[in-house]
């Protein structure tokens, strides 16, 4: 079975074939396309180490069926930096010590961005953790996981002032 | 309103317009998995949800809801979470849906598109209390296909006393221990009209009707509510190692019907449908 697929991958357009229509996006990005940044927690939509932006929003990409998504624009931890130059929410995370092991580090920084551009959290810490809920940190990295989120969300949003001020 | 099958979570619980409407459905939709899933997951599929019994999913054990006539392996196994309400010895799975539970007391009818063309089924009857036959669980038949949602235009009239209230085993991400959704119609003091339901305690999203006949006429006070949630509660019995929840369920409701009558928040608090919310009234 040959399923042709086309993905925009962090700017970049991809044509794919798949041979089989049950691979997950998480199993395409990781097996097939080398991007191993995005991680497999649970694989079962529990732990969001698999967190990727579709479209904009994020998903659990281990709960999506690459196949159906032909067409999409997917941004993964390894499109959210410009050249040597960190996202906001990648250096707030660094700044607040948001991670010890760093395995779910890659799906929360995408989470987080998620969640600014989504906009419902405003700047009470209490939604922040409520809207990061989807993401598991075994090692308990919460606080500053919470701290960096509402940190990049202010400088995203002064950058953006300025911008069109 | 009418909402297809396909609309998302998250896009229909942040519409402006909806949550406006039918406020408790939009807690209730908040108060369900994560942002992740919410972002994929569609309204359809919620109504759809199977149950998350840990027995049906483990192939290992016996499931009459998965292989007819098996047996249940719930009955004598790890069953705190399972039903107190319309189980059999057949089943004692419960539905997980948060939506459905509003959904339900407000009267929500799906539209089905089928062989025989269009029809509708009220929310209510889609899904089906095990019996005797707990592997036949909705009113779906073959070659079935549920294509909208919708919600009658006198559901708006609760918008000012509608809460969602949800008890889990951690703050956010889980499933209900026990949920209720409230609302009222209150006029000149008294309660004019009351709806209720239940998540977490049966097979379907409960409707609890003797509970709405006990508030209707009477002043919002908290033994009308007590003797409510004793109403909503009257046919509970435990299926297992679960009589707990047939007392929280009463105080869920008991707070739920609290939390309406003392009205619908501007914003839906930080927490959805939390009884732990920081927030004044939640």
């Amino acid at each position: 079975m040959n399923l042709p697929l086309s993905l925009t991958i962090n700017g970049v357009r991809r044509e794919i074939t798949l041979d089989d229509p049950r691979v997950t996006l998480l199993d395409l990005l990781r097996e097939r396309l080398d991007l191993t940044g995005t991680k497999k927690g649970c694989d079962r939509g529990q732990c969001g180490a698999c967190t990727v932006l579709v479209d904009g929003r994020r998903i659990n990409s281990c709960l999506a069926l690459a196949v159906s998504h032909d067409g999409a624009e997917i941004t993964t931890i390894e499109g959210v930096g410009r050249g040597g130059e960190l996202h906001s929410v990648q250096a707030a995370f660094i700044a607040h010590d948001g991670f010890q092991c760093g395995f779910c580090t890659p799906g929360q920084i995408m989470s987080g961005i998620g969640l600014i551009q989504e906009g419902q959290a405003g700047d009470d810490p209490e939604r922040v953790r409520e809207c990061m809920s989807g993401n598991l940190c075994r090692c308990g990295a919460y606080q500053g996981i919470t701290e960096a989120v509402l940190e990049a969300q202010s400088n995203m949003t002064a950058t953006k002032q300025r911008r069109s001020a | 309103m009418r909402i297809g099958a396909l609309v998302r979570n998250a896009d229909l619980a942040h519409d402006a317009e909806f949550a406006r409407s039918y406020p408790a459905v939009a807690e209730a939709l908040l108060s369900g998995a994560s942002a992740q899933l919410r972002n994929a997951a569609t309204v359809g599929g919620n109504l759809m949800q199977r149950t998350r019994c840990a027995y049906f999913y483990d192939a290992g054990s016996a499931c009459n809801r998965r292989w007819p006539g098996a047996g249940c392996d719930a009955l004598k196994g790890e069953n705190r979470l399972h039903a107190v309400l319309g189980w059999s010895e057949g089943c004692i799975a419960t539905h997980p849906s948060d939506f459905c539970v509003p959904l339900v007391a407000f009267d929500a009818v799906v539209e089905i598109e089928g062989k025989g063309g269009r029809r509708e089924l009220p929310l209510e009857a889609l899904h089906r209390l095990p019996g005797e036959t707990p592997e036949r669980e909705t009113a779906l038949e073959r070659g079935d296909l549920i294509v909208a949602l919708r919600l009658p235009t006198e559901a708006k009239d609760f918008a000012r006393h509608a809460r969602y209230i949800k008890v889990r085993e951690r703050t956010s991400y889980a499933f209900a221990v026990v949920s209720a959704a409230a609302a009222f119609r209150i006029e000149g003091g008294k309660i004019r009209e009351a709806r209720l339901a239940l998540g977490g305690v049966a097979a379907k999203p409960w409707r609890a009707r003797e509970a709405e006949q006990v508030l209707a006429g009477a002043r919002p006070d908290p033994a009308v509510y007590r003797e409510a949630a004793r109403a909503a509660l009257a046919a509970a019995k435990p299926s297992g190692d679960n009589a707990f929840k047939i007392e929280l369920a009463q105080r869920i409701v008991a707070r739920a019907l609290t939390l309406a009558a003392r009205g619908t928040p501007d914003r839906i608090p930080a927490l959805p449908g939390s009884p732990f919310s920081s927030v004044a009234g939640a």
